[in-house]
């Protein structure tokens, strides 16, 4: 494994990551292993000593009572036991001179406070010829002999060995096993990470109709490419909203300007009767006013798209409102011979933009009469809701087709069968800005015939 | 009488120069609002006309000067398009009116008048209005025109009102929306039209000397004969 030469492995936060991981999880496997060794073979250790003192003391207590004779027939009794041969007994004089025993001479080794004593032993006491390891205690009998009991721990040091064996094999294959499993698992992350930073760097360069492929499960990294793929949806559907806006703008307002062109240009040649020339001179200022408007309409939809126009918004009485709308407009529609119904009730307080819902309804009925021929009926009708206030608009005009009902709201479009009355198609575009501003919704449906136009509002915003 | 036009592009300065001249005002120009403000103070004028937008000091804060130097002069506010909240907050600054840029001379002239008028008329307290032979009793809220009385809708009472107070004015579609009808917004019809028509087939129809008329290109005026 070839990763530490690999620079960009080790830039991948997620290998650096699971490297720390590695190593923290080697150490508490090194502390556990610690733990186990110190409870196993510290144990065995302990228990040795525990004999070795236990057969000391039994031993003084014989001497005490039955003198040194009483010691050697017990110290020859143990000898001659062959179980016990791990056993080591030896009694001395106080010149270490061998008495008793099944050690030739005293060992060497420095005898430590408490009277324990490590040495070797000599190489016939073992089967393979080794000097094995040996632990005895040291006890002074009376001033004049010197007695030493002890085990051969060969066997002990054996086990210990084993143990710590195991424990070092069993680190090195759990830190292979984390690494590997941590080069693994930050190789698979780094693949599909990979795979986002291709394709965002695709969209960089142009082509926002990518989307980062998902490995179709469910974890986190799938949900961030959910998320990041919902996120493009949404820029690509704002972009395609600029883009058509632009269009729009630039095809609508072309003919227009290419008019005024046109006649600034007959005025310009001259030669015209003076009633004529003024009348002239009247439309291309009413046709430059018509692009102004045109604008300004543009204008204030981003401006209210912004949002910076809530802090008019005050509570006010929709009921009033739709009054004032209703008796401003009525002489329009009875001029068409059109009936306009309201059908008026009291409602509760609501907080909104007077001025911008005051335009937004008025947009509304202005397209109900306008598109609406005569002799058509029109209704104004509000339903007072706990969490809301519905303000439903129907005629029985025309309608617009199913289909068309979310285009209507864009900047511009405008059904083909109106396209030769006077407007901009900018209308419901301003209605739906403002009513999103109010956190309300603008729904269109079938009057069966005519077009119902639903807008709610809702009361906490 | 005498504007004061404190404008810092040249171009609208000199279009407003030109046209406010050409319709009997003498007009002084400042291009900054440390000097329209020193002119303001120093000279008498019977209008300001101030950009909100001008370099130095902010046609907003030139307001509020005059305003805490006891200067009463009415002030309307020019604005680009676009500007959140701005007339709000201009007419919150002191300001007496607002427009906002583009916008056609006829409605600045319009506007420019009715400032000189309300200023004019301020504590006269009227109770009776007049114009020709139309008579407006704001008490009664009787309408009479050569002694007949006309029955008028309360609307139609404040339209006419708003008319008889600028008589001999042009008044724009825009001025009665916001007078009137007291909302600030663009009705994409000509609603007001309508209104009028209604108004003059009241007052107009039975009577051989018309006095509510159409100004091409700007609005109405309401004119007696004499
Ligand atoms: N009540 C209605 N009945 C039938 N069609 C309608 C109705 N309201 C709107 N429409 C259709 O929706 C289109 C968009 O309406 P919108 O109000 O946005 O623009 P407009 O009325 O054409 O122009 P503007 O409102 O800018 O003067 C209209 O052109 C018309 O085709
Ligand atoms: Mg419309």
């Amino acid at each position: 494994m070839s990763f530490v030469a690999n620079s960009k492995l080790f830039r991948n936060s997620i290998f650096r990551l699971s490297l720390l991981y590695t190593l923290l999880f080697a150490l508490s496997v090194v502390v556990l292993f610690g733990y186990i060794y110190w409870a196993t073979a510290g144990y065995m250790v302990r228990q040795t000593e525990a004999t070795i003192e236990a057969e000391t003391d039994g031993l003084v207590e014989h001497y005490r009572q039955s003198g040194l004779t009483g010691l050697y027939d017990v110290i020859r009794d143990r000898l001659s036991r062959e179980a016990t041969s791990q056993d080591i007994y030896l009694l001395t004089d106080k010149n270490f001179k061998p008495l008793l025993g099944n050690l030739d001479k005293w060992p060497q080794g420095e005898v430590s406070e408490t009277g324990w004593l490590m040495f070797r032993l000599p190489p016939d006491r073992s089967r393979d010829g080794e000097r094995y390891q040996a632990r005895a205690r040291v006890f002074l009998l009376q001033n004049r002999y010197y007695l030493l009991v002890g085990q051969d721990t060969h066997q002990l040091e054996k086990m210990q060995q084993l143990i710590r064996d195991a424990m070092i094999w069993g680190l090195l294959i759990t830190l292979l096993l984390a690494m590997g499993g941590g080069v693994m698992m930050s190789k698979a992350m780094m693949h599909r990470i990979e795979a986002i930073n291709n394709t965002c760097h695709r969209i960089i360069d142009g082509d926002l109709s990518q989307r980062i492929r998902t490995t179709g499960g469910d974890d986190d990294i799938d949900k961030l490419i959910q998320t990041l793929n919902r996120m493009l949806d949404q820029i690509e559907l704002l972009m395609q909203g600029i883009k058509q806006v632009t269009d729009n703008i630039a095809h609508d307002l072309r003919t227009p300007l290419s008019r005024l062109r046109r006649r600034l240009d007959m005025l310009r040649i001259g030669g015209l009767p003076d009633g004529e020339q003024e009348e002239l001179i009247d439309q291309t200022i009413a046709e430059a006013d018509g692009l102004l408007t045109a604008f300004k309409a543009l204008l204030r939809i981003s401006e209210i798209e912004a949002g910076s126009r809530r802090a008019n918004f005050a509570p006010l009485d929709v009921t009033a409102l739709l009054d004032d709308l209703i008796e401003l407009y009525e002489p329009l529609a009875q001029e068409k011979g059109q009936s306009l119904v309201w059908g008026k009730m009291p409602t509760r307080a609501l907080s909104g933009d007077r001025d911008l819902l005051f335009q937004a309804f008025s947009n509304i009925l202005d397209n109900a009469i306008k598109y609406t021929p005569d002799a058509g009926h029109i209704e104004l009708a509000l339903e007072d809701r706990q969490d809301a206030l519905e303000v439903i608009v129907r005629d029985n005009g025309p309608g617009i087709p199913q289909a068309l009902r979310e285009k209507v709201v864009e900047r511009f479009f405008r059904l083909e069968s109106n396209r030769s009355s006077p407007g901009n198609g900018l209308g419901l575009s301003l209605v739906a800005a403002i009513v999103k501003l109010h956190h309300g919704t603008l729904t269109l449906n079938d009057n069966h015939p005519g077009l119902l136009l639903r807008i709610q509002l809702p009361r906490q915003s | 009488m005498r504007v004061l036009l404190i404008e810092d592009d040249n171009d609208t300065a000199a279009y407003l120069v030109k046209g406010l001249g050409e319709s009997g005002y003498v007009v002084d120009h400042a291009a900054n609002g440390r000097d329209g403000l020193f002119l303001a103070l120093d000279q008498v004028y019977d209008v300001l006309v101030v950009d909100r937008m001008l370099p130095g000091m902010d046609g907003l804060a030139v307001i509020r000067s005059l305003r805490a130097a006891d200067n009463n002069t009415p002030v309307l506010i020019l604005s680009a398009l676009g500007e959140v909240d701005a007339r709000v907050s201009g007419l919150r600054a002191g300001g007496d009116d607002y427009l906002t840029k583009p916008f056609a001379f006829s409605e600045l002239l319009a506007r420019i008048e009715a400032l000189i008028r309300r200023a004019g008329s301020k504590d006269e307290q009227n109770t009776l209005l007049k114009v020709d032979d139309l008579e407006m009793d704001l008490l009664s809220r009787a309408v009479r025109r050569d002694g007949m009385a006309i029955d008028l809708q309360p609307r139609e009472f404040r339209l006419l009102e708003y008319l008889m107070r600028h008589s001999g004015q042009v008044v724009t579609r825009t001025m009665l929306l916001e007078n009137v009808w007291d909302y600030n917004f663009d009705p994409q019809t000509n609603v007001i039209d309508v209104h009028i028509s209604r108004l003059r087939g009241k007052i107009d129809k039975q009577f051989d000397r018309p006095l509510l008329h159409t100004v091409r290109g700007a609005g109405y005026v309401l004119r007696g004969e004499q």
